[in-house]
């Protein structure tokens, strides 16, 4: 996914000068290249100091740039924290955060390099805006999204490597709207990020059962689609949440609170990391088991 | 500290930094990236504060301190704590498991490791956080910590350097993994202002004074010959996976582990070396 946003980055740039990229000494790979040999002015890195990332996207910004940050997500985020609510978020600057690796991607790196509550973190701040593809291809679209809009901060929580293409027949990407990648009637699955390869087999799964299933991309996290969210609960019999990260301030509870505000009829089950740092140093897919996130489990749960 | 009656012994260093060098290319062996460069980097300073300077609380006396800041470069931290006897060898094998207790980065809680750390610039505020701690119990505790250049980049760590001297902190010594390497590049290039170091920090009021990194000798002497009423950082100019003809200053090695034939070359490398 790195790649991807970084040859979306790079088109972007072509066609507009005032596309910086500012980095921490971690590089998106692939395509950045490109981007740093042909405008070498327009990509910055700082070295190892990213409360600076954060400062110089900033004075960029209000210069009239449009600057991206990117480092790993828990450096890109919670590292200089002040200086994005400050220095984007209350002045309001068009700038994209970009945290790569997010989740507990990192697995065998442990707990300083998992950014299990960056949604509630960046969701807590006025006007920041919060977006994680689920897929290359998505990450594409917001990439698009990030470099056009010039209404305030966004944070870009993206992956790493590998991740497969799960959207080649879902409708079109919207910035704020969910997006069904298939439309049933019995089940709905929200998701976002790149647990969405999950979200997919036991979508899967539910199908070869017989069941007819819904599976949405919840893309946009802030501003949330609400009445999208509304929708979802309306229509289906059982919905389904599930997220890779913690049980406060992400997905989950907010679709709680909207069943409650709608009053919804139909069953809600929900699945989050847990409020814990887990030690545990396996794989990605192990680290998620530990939390209590695999699609054995999750099966027998919704059943 | 004694250094007349502990002389060090530069041939045994030798020998012992040779076996850690073994074992971490051993367990790389295990998993696809363990910092190998970062470890080898600083194989000489972390053994020659475990292994020369760092009391371990013999006789009941006074047990020093180690926080490895460069948190990444903690497999020759393993090592050493695993000949120790403070790590086990079924845990070091478990390294990067789903069910052992080591990962890639120190964990608090982990025999022998004293502070998590793998987030860079970190460790210098917790070592003056340590050294205050001990002052005020009164006891003669020594903190050593080791720090990468690109910990160096932080803000945070100036922050701590302009602390630990201002509070007249003395029982600190800290070390900087001089390699000239952060992931992107070579710090002279990308950094110019970086150097010089030695400079930075005599002007921040610390002693400081540059070595050979490589030099096991040299670094116990620049320790030991301190004179010891401010805090000290040794200023070591390394080579990024030193010994090993392949990963020396070549970025790829920070992270990736080698291959069976990289492995091998490696192995024969480090017997010639002896
Ligand atoms: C705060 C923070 N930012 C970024 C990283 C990712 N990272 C890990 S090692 C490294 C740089 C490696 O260079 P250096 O710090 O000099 O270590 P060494 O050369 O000794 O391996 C970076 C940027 C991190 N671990 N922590
Ligand atoms: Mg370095």
């Amino acid at each position: 996914m790195r790649n991807t946003f970084s040859e979306a980055l790079y088109d972007e740039a072509k066609k507009n000068p005032d596309i910086y990229i500012v980095v921490a000494d971690i590089s998106p790979g692939g395509t950045i290249a490109k981007f740093s040999t042909e405008y070498p002015e327009r990509f910055i890195n700082v070295g190892v100091a990213e409360q600076s990332m954060i400062g110089i996207a900033a004075g960029l910004a209000l210069r009239g740039c449009q600057p991206f940050a990117y480092t790993i997500a828990t450096f890109s985020l919670y590292r200089p924290f002040e200086m994005v609510r400050d220095d984007l978020c209350y002045q309001n600057l068009p700038v994209t955060v970009v945290g790569m690796g997010s989740g507990v991607i990192y697995s065998t790196l442990g707990g300083t390099h998992h950014t299990q509550e960056d949604i509630a973190v960046a969701g807590a701040i006025p006007n920041m805006q919060i977006i994680a593809p689920c897929d290359p291809a998505e990450c594409t679209e917001a990439t698009r999204h990030c470099a056009t809009q010039k209404v305030g901060p966004i944070y870009l929580r993206i992956g790493k490597t590998g991740e497969p293409n799960l959207t080649k027949d879902a409708e079109p990407w919207q910035f704020g709207k969910l997006r069904y990648l298939r439309r049933g009637s019995d089940v709905c699955i929200l998701s976002y990020g790149v647990i969405m390869k999950m979200a997919t087999q036991i979508a899967d799964s539910l199908a070869v059962g017989g069941k007819s299933v819904s599976l949405v991309s919840c893309h946009t996290l802030k501003p949330l689609d609400r009445e999208g969210i509304a929708q979802a609960l309306r229509t289906h019999k059982q919905v389904i949440v599930i997220e890779e990260h913690a049980p406060q301030g992400g997905l989950a509870p907010q679709t709680k609170q909207i069943a409650w505000d709608i009053k919804a009829t139909c069953r809600l089950d929900t699945f989050t990391l847990q409020d814990k740092f887990i030690h545990n140093y396996g794989s990605h897919d192990d680290l998620l088991a530990a939390h209590g996130l695999s699609p054995q489990r999750i099966l027998v749960a919704i059943a | 500290m004694a250094t007349g009656k502990n002389a060090f012994n530069a041939d045994a260093a030798k020998l012992r930094v040779n076996r850690y060098r073994k074992r971490i290319l051993e367990v790389s062996q295990q998993v696809q990236a363990l910092h190998i460069g970062s470890a080898y980097s600083c194989t000489e300073i972390v053994d020659v504060v475990y292994n020369g300077l760092m009391r371990h609380g013999e006789a009941g006396g006074t047990r020093d301190i180690f926080l490895m800041s460069k948190g990444h470069g903690c497999m020759i931290q393993y090592a050493i704590l695993e000949e120790r006897g403070t790590l086990t060898r079924a845990e070091m094998n478990g390294y990067c498991t789903p069910t052992g207790r080591l990962g890639c980065h120190p964990d608090h809680g982990n025999p022998g490791i004293e502070a998590a750390t793998g987030a860079l610039g970190h460790g210098l505020a917790m070592a003056v956080g340590m050294a205050l701690a001990e002052r005020g119990r009164k006891r003669d505790t020594i903190v050593y910590t080791v720090l990468s250049d690109g910990e160096l980049q932080e803000g945070s760590t100036w922050e701590a350097t302009l602390m630990a001297s201002s509070f007249g902190v003395k029982n600190l010594v800290a070390f900087v993994d001089n390699n000239d390497f952060q992931s992107l590049g070579r710090t002279s290039q990308t950094h110019p202002s970086f150097y010089p170091v030695v400079e930075k920090y005599l002007a921040f009021g610390w002693e400081s004074v540059e070595v050979d990194g490589h030099d096991s000798a040299a670094i116990h002497d620049a320790v030991a010959s301190r004179k010891g009423d401010k805090p000290l950082m040794v200023v070591a100019k390394t080579t990024k996976g030193k010994g090993i003809s392949y990963m020396e200053n070549v970025p790829i090695w920070h992270y990736r582990s080698p291959n069976k034939d990289e492995y091998q070359q490696a192995l024969k490398e480090l017997e010639a070396a002896l």
